[in-house]
């Protein structure tokens, strides 16, 4: 009887304390200024506070079977939430999202920089690289069309297919 | 061809897989298991990914202690960012915080990013795979020192995991790193 009071407010405390940090979980998503900041609590808090929820089922429950099922479900959850916020946070950083003036220190901000430049060097390059391609191509076949009146290279290789 | 050398890679994922079979099923007799194991066996084959290269180790004291620290630092990150959230809210301020981490194993680099993003406020934005450099989103740090902080706890994190899991190679890599040493002793001895 005694043990069961013990227990029951265990399971309470479980309880109130997951639901608090489920509830600050959602404060936090309300009021943080950006996305990132927010991924922070939309992985953070709400990890505990499952934790504590499972850990009140496995008590109130107490059915050793139901134990792996409970520690799978949190495994997932740790597994899965931090590369959910990755991937939101990974694309917010390259989008308006990001808030330079929230950001104190940015050590990936020369790296996306660079890259960026790099790539869009890159495109320059293969875009100039085409346009002179095409202007060779032209310029060859000016060479080319009057080439073609005089002794072409191409008439004597076809004559030389058609003999074999 | 392509999965010559596979059942020893694999067994651990298949080994992880009937336990799931076994837990969604709440019922862990051998008849289960067994039928569990055949369908693992089944998925591994026809669904193929890439190999998880394993260290070919697993220290399992350092494991439970690595565990332990773990647990503890969710609570400690999940109340932390629940602070936060009532107390700065709108004023918050963050830093992107790059780490080079010395393993270059994809497993120790993964681990390593999957625990960060779970403990006290740190997100990794960006993964450099090539110098196998996080970049890590990092709630409420302004300054410097606290970006040196931060990176001292990845590195100390990435030490625990390489001493669970890593290969021999990265635990000589730990051991041969003077300047490591006083950092990462001083910080455990104040955790």
């Amino acid at each position: 009887m005694n043990l069961q009071l013990v227990l029951d407010s265990i399971v309470a405390v479980c309880l109130i304390c997951g639901a608090l940090m489920s509830l600050a979980a959602a404060v936090g998503l309300l009021r943080f200024p950006d996305l990132m900041s927010r991924m922070h609590s939309a992985t953070k808090p709400q990890v505990l506070g499952l934790l504590l929820m499972l850990t009140a089922i496995a008590i109130q429950l107490r059915s050793w079977s139901l134990v792996p099922l409970l520690v799978i479900a949190w495994i997932f959850q740790l597994l899965t939430s931090p590369v959910s916020a990755h991937m939101v946070g990974r694309s917010g950083y390259r989008t308006k999202h990001r808030h330079e003036e929230l950001l104190k220190i940015d050590d990936l901000d020369q790296v996306v920089e660079a890259a960026a430049q790099y790539r869009a060097g890159e495109y320059r390059r293969a875009a100039e690289a085409g346009e002179k391609a095409e202007e060779a191509a032209a310029e060859q076949q000016d060479i080319a069309l009057p080439d073609r009146d005089g002794p072409p290279e191409n008439a004597r290789f076809d004559d030389d297919e058609s003999r074999h | 061809m392509r999965k010559r050398n596979s059942l020893r890679q694999e067994l651990p994922l298949i080994i992880w897989l009937v336990i799931v079979w076994g837990a969604l099923w709440s019922d862990f007799s051998v008849g289960n298991l067994l039928f569990g194991a055949l369908i693992a066996v089944g998925i591994t084959q026809l669904l193929y990914l890439p190999p998880v290269e394993l260290g070919g180790r697993f220290n399992v004291l350092h494991g439970a202690g690595l565990t332990l620290n773990f647990l503890y630092q969710v609570v400690a990150g999940s109340i932390e960012v629940a602070y936060l959230a009532l107390a700065k809210g709108p004023r918050l301020q963050n830093s992107v915080v790059a780490v080079r981490l010395r393993s270059s194993s994809d497993l120790v680099v993964t681990a390593t990013g999957h625990i960060i993003s779970l403990i006290p406020g740190s997100l990794v934005v960006e993964v450099d795979r090539s110098t196998s450099t996080l970049y890590l989103h990092c709630i409420n740090v302004v300054s410097e020192d606290g970006a040196d902080a931060m990176r001292a706890t990845v590195r100390r994190i990435e030490s625990r995991l390489i001493k669970t899991m890593g290969s021999k190679q990265e635990l000589e890599l730990i051991r041969n790193e003077p300047d490591q040493h006083p950092a990462r002793s001083g910080e455990e001895g104040a955790s």
